[in-house]
């Protein structure tokens, strides 16, 4: 269990599960909400990955 | 909020209730009758939580002397009982070389910052916010 890519979907799971039931009643608004939380963290990580990949550090 | 719910605070106390969601993750949520949403915290908050220790994390000692230290160990603890135990038990070291450490470590630390909104959310929703 040593890749982060696998470690952040993990933790972007975890998050959005949280947030999703927090944040919302029905099953199906959550279900909605923790799919737009996740991909959110998902095209995030990606954008910023590739935004990040040039720099020598 | 549900009459139920209602009826449940006014026979205990919000802060019991406060301390109860604290203590254990989702408690609260189950306490005010809402079941789903606290079994899925309590499952979702000791997993990432477990998963932070079984990754090399370390649970961060209370050092005024560094803020950051601090308020990392702040949030370690607002998991509540997990917390406790893993201190009991010695867990929680952390392993600095671990290529997963960092990673461990935002587990533990968002599993107690979830926590603290889980419990914000439980106070909202018993005075009837929500």
């Amino acid at each position: 269990m040593t890749s982060h890519f696998l470690l952040m979907l993990l933790f972007a799971f975890f998050v959005a599960l949280v947030f999703a039931v927090l944040m919302k009643d029905q099953p199906r608004d959550q279900v909605r909400f923790g799919a737009i939380v996740f991909g959110g963290f998902l095209l995030s990580a990606l954008v910023l990955g590739w935004l990040m990949y040039p720099f020598p550090f | 909020m549900r009459a139920d719910a209602v009826e449940r605070v006014e026979n205990g106390s919000v802060v019991l209730l406060l301390l109860a969601a604290w203590l254990v993750p989702g408690s609260g949520h189950l306490w005010l009758g809402r079941r789903t949403k606290g079994w899925t915290i309590l499952v979702a908050l000791t997993a990432m939580f477990a998963l932070g220790l079984f990754l090399q994390g370390r649970l961060f000692p209370f050092e005024s002397s560094q803020p950051l230290v601090f308020l990392a160990a702040a949030a370690n603890l607002a998991v509540g009982i997990p917390y406790l135990a893993a201190w009991v038990f010695g867990w929680g070291q952390g392993q600095v070389a671990s290529v997963t450490y960092e990673y461990a470590n935002a587990f533990l630390i968002v599993a107690g910052l979830l926590n603290m909104l889980v419990a914000l959310d439980v106070y909202d929703t018993a005075v009837g916010r929500k």
